[in-house]
């Protein structure tokens, strides 16, 4: 192929914008369906990871997008190619697996060739692939050693060089850190990113960790028994969850219930036991539904005096948005604190304040008397 | 004895103590069948090779050292072995030994894989059924089994006589006392020596290995030969042992299913004993059967080694 025909081909891609795309995909496991009507387009070179509490279907969906899994319905189209029904060994995608599935009896080298050789592509091309492959993940002094001669960090930059090795279209990652500690998954995830990035290839990955998730992917589909509930970029997702399962899921968040009762085009009001909530943008909804109110708990102010009106941006909010209650647990976790304080109603609120110097001369401590408030623009009202 | 004098235990000393302890008790149960294996192995072994290389006067054998004159006098002969090598009867045969047990261990094999690898691969419930079927054989005699063989296979036995029946020949065919019968026999008879250990590795086998073969592009057949092959290794070199050396040394099977042209070292021995009364080379046969066997034997205990390194560096 030319310079210009891929040039027109990748602009043909950008036109259509969808690389990946699944449609209806169901699989059923008996009565059960575990992954349930899922519809979706993934973009060329994107990192999407699908993000879920265990059991909601992830790995099937993957399993599925390998080729490992026959749907019960549904299609897969890659690049504007039906293969739904293409058995894994024909399609151009290759995963990485959770626990890497390296080959024992063969060498780190010959593990990443394996693709290759099935492939036919001739012996010197193998080795050059086989070299850029190894200091793509710095893995060069290892060639020669076999997978259990290798760490996990190791092993698992193996399973990606292997499942690199054939510049597939699209490479599938399975909880790709999930054997690693916490320390050396940090940091994995931004070298892994890096690698992805530098390839350039189109990446789908689920994950149950959410930290994962948000650092590494472009958007973020947050799925729940087979379906998605909300699909978006990382920040999206969190500042503006679309459910209470949404909200709870990723990250902390402080849940209220109550009542629509002042419903603007501009804002409206949530009553709520613990106080009323004005929020500074309208939604859709009909005045006495009952919905929820989610708050994260950075969002939050905490100090010993009531907050002026000066203090708050906006006089409206006046008599709004803040809470009095009592600090029954403080902890200190380095560069933020975590405070939970009981309000008069028994509930109890999550508040995390970062530790800057301003905050050091007025400190909190156990058992003080406090006052919690916060923007209008930072309720999230959530109607399912 | 006063309190005070009374050392107090460091620690440390307890500690080396209690590992020199666990280093007897880990002797103590390794030496037990060491030292089994030596007396019920090595001595009788010891005393073969003694008989094979002694002179004897037709009833009792020359004592091996005997001193006269004072000056040690060493009786050893080792007539019977250069008559071994020289005679072409002998070499024959053990050739022979060893292309019958080899042929006996490929078809085990060609059979034994693929069974043992569908009971792998089959509903863990179905497993132990299978298993307990593989082994089913061991509940009767294998004399009774092979006896049966004989039934089934003599001219006038149950396959000629059903063909027969049926006219699909015209005269009974000719199987006893074969190649083909002694074949039958002993695949037969050591079968579940393959199927057993070949099952019990590829029930160990990784199925994600060979999904990540597939999403690499490997046909289910390349799989096969490039992963699940070489992984089961182990197995196949433990069941081709299990089956090769005990079919070397033979002796029931061909002397009940085998014919005069089937040469069989068990039975040249079981003749040199009981009806040459040749104890010396009857001895002497035995000797070169065992360090026949020995070679394989290290082969394969290399191999093992080799496994147990790599599945202690996978832990
Ligand atoms: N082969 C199977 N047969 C029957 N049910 C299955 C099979 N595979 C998965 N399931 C069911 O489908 C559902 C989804 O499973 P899946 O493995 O996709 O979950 P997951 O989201 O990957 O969970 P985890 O985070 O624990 O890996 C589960 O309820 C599971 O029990
Ligand atoms: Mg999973």
């Amino acid at each position: 192929m030319t310079n210009a025909a891929v040039a027109v081909q990748h602009q043909s891609v950008k036109a259509d914008d969808s690389f990946l795309t699944i449609r209806k995909l169901t699989k059923k496991f008996g009565d059960v369906a575990a992954v349930d009507a899922v519809s979706l387009n993934i973009r060329k070179g994107e990192i999407f990871a699908m993000l879920g509490a265990s059991g909601c279907g992830k790995s099937t969906l993957l399993r599925m997008l390998a080729g490992f899994e026959i749907p019960s319905s549904g299609a897969i189209v890659l690049e504007g190619q039906d293969i739904t029904s293409l058995p894994p060994y024909e399609r151009p995608i290759n995963m990485m697996f959770q626990s890497y599935a390296l080959f024992p009896h063969l060498t780190v080298e010959q593990n990443i060739a394996f693709g290759l050789e099935r492939d036919g592509m001739p012996k010197g091309d193998i080795t050059t692939r086989v070299t850029e492959m190894l200091e793509l993940t710095q893995l060069k002094q290892f060639a020669k050693r076999k997978p259990h001669q290798l760490s996990g960090g190791q092993q698992q930059r193996v399973a990606l060089a292997r499942s690199l090795a054939k510049r597939p279209k699209l490479l599938l990652l399975d909880e790709p850190l999930g054997a690693l500690d916490k320390k050396l998954r940090e940091q994995t995830q931004i070298e892994l990113v890096n690698i992805i990035d530098k390839v350039g290839v189109t990446c789908v990955m689920v994950t149950h960790d959410q930290e994962e998730a948000m650092t590494m992917a472009s958007r973020i589909a947050v799925m729940k028994s087979g379906g998605f509930l909300q699909v978006g970029p990382p920040r999206e997702i969190y500042e503006t969850p679309a459910t209470k399962y949404v909200a709870d899921f990723i990250g902390n968040v402080n849940l209220f219930k109550g009542t629509l009762s002042v419903d603007e085009p501009d804002h409206v009001v949530i009553q709520t036991p613990e106080c009323q909530h004005f929020v500074s943008h309208g939604i859709t909804g009909t005045l006495g539904m009952d919905v929820h109110v989610a708050l994260r708990p950075e969002k939050i102010s905490l100090q010993k005096k009531a907050p002026t009106p000066q203090e708050r941006e906006s006089a409206r909010e006046d008599g709004f948005n803040c809470v009095q209650g009592i600090v029954k647990n403080v902890s200190y976790l380095g560069s933020y604190t975590t405070y939970h304080v009981k309000l008069s109603t028994g509930t109890t609120l999550k508040v995390m304040n970062t530790n800057d110097a301003r905050h050091d001369d007025h400190r909190l401590d156990w058992d003080d008397s406090v006052y919690a408030w916060w923007d209008g623009s930072d309720v999230v009202v959530l109607t399912q | 004895m006063s309190s005070v004098s009374l050392p107090t235990p460091q620690p440390a000393q307890s500690a080396s103590r209690r590992s020199w302890l666990d280093a007897l008790g880990a002797r103590t149960v390794i030496g037990i069948p060491f030292l089994w294996l030596a007396l019920l192995f090595l001595v009788p072994f010891l005393i073969v090779v003694k008989i094979s290389i002694s002179e004897s006067d037709g009833i009792h054998f020359k004592e091996m050292f005997v001193f006269t004159d004072g000056h040690l006098q060493w009786n050893v002969k080792w007539g019977n072995y250069a008559f071994l090598a020289s005679d072409a009867l002998y070499i024959r045969t053990y050739l022979s030994s060893i292309y019958y047990a080899g042929v006996t261990t490929i078809i085990c094999l060609l059979i034994g894989y693929p069974f043992a690898y569908f009971m792998a691969r089959s509903p863990a419930t179905w497993r132990p059924a299978l298993l307990m079927m593989v082994m089913l054989p061991f509940w009767t005699s294998l004399l009774l089994r092979v006896y049966a063989w004989k039934g089934l296979l003599a001219s006038n036995g149950v396959i000629n006589d059903l063909l027969l029946a049926i006219g699909v020949i015209s005269e009974p065919l000719k199987m006893m006392n074969t190649s083909f019968s002694l074949l039958i026999g002993m695949v037969y008879a050591y079968l579940p020596f393959m199927i057993l250990p070949l099952y019990a590795n590829l029930v160990k086998l990784d199925l994600r290995l060979l999904e990540a073969a597939a999403d690499l592009g490997a046909k289910p057949l390349t799989a096969f030969w490039k992963v699940t092959i070489p992984l089961s290794k182990a197995g196949i070199v433990a069941g081709a042992m299990l089956v090769f050396i005990p079919c070397v040394g033979e002796f029931v099977i061909p002397e009940l299913l085998g014919g005069p042209s089937t040469l069989m070292i068990g039975r040249v021995l079981w003749d040199e004993f009981f009806s040459n009364n040749d104890w010396a080379m009857a001895s002497a046969v035995a000797v070169v059967m065992v360090l026949l066997i020995i070679i394989p034997l290290a082969i394969f205990n290399k191999s093992q080694t080799e496994n147990a390194a790599r599945e202690k560096g996978r832990i």
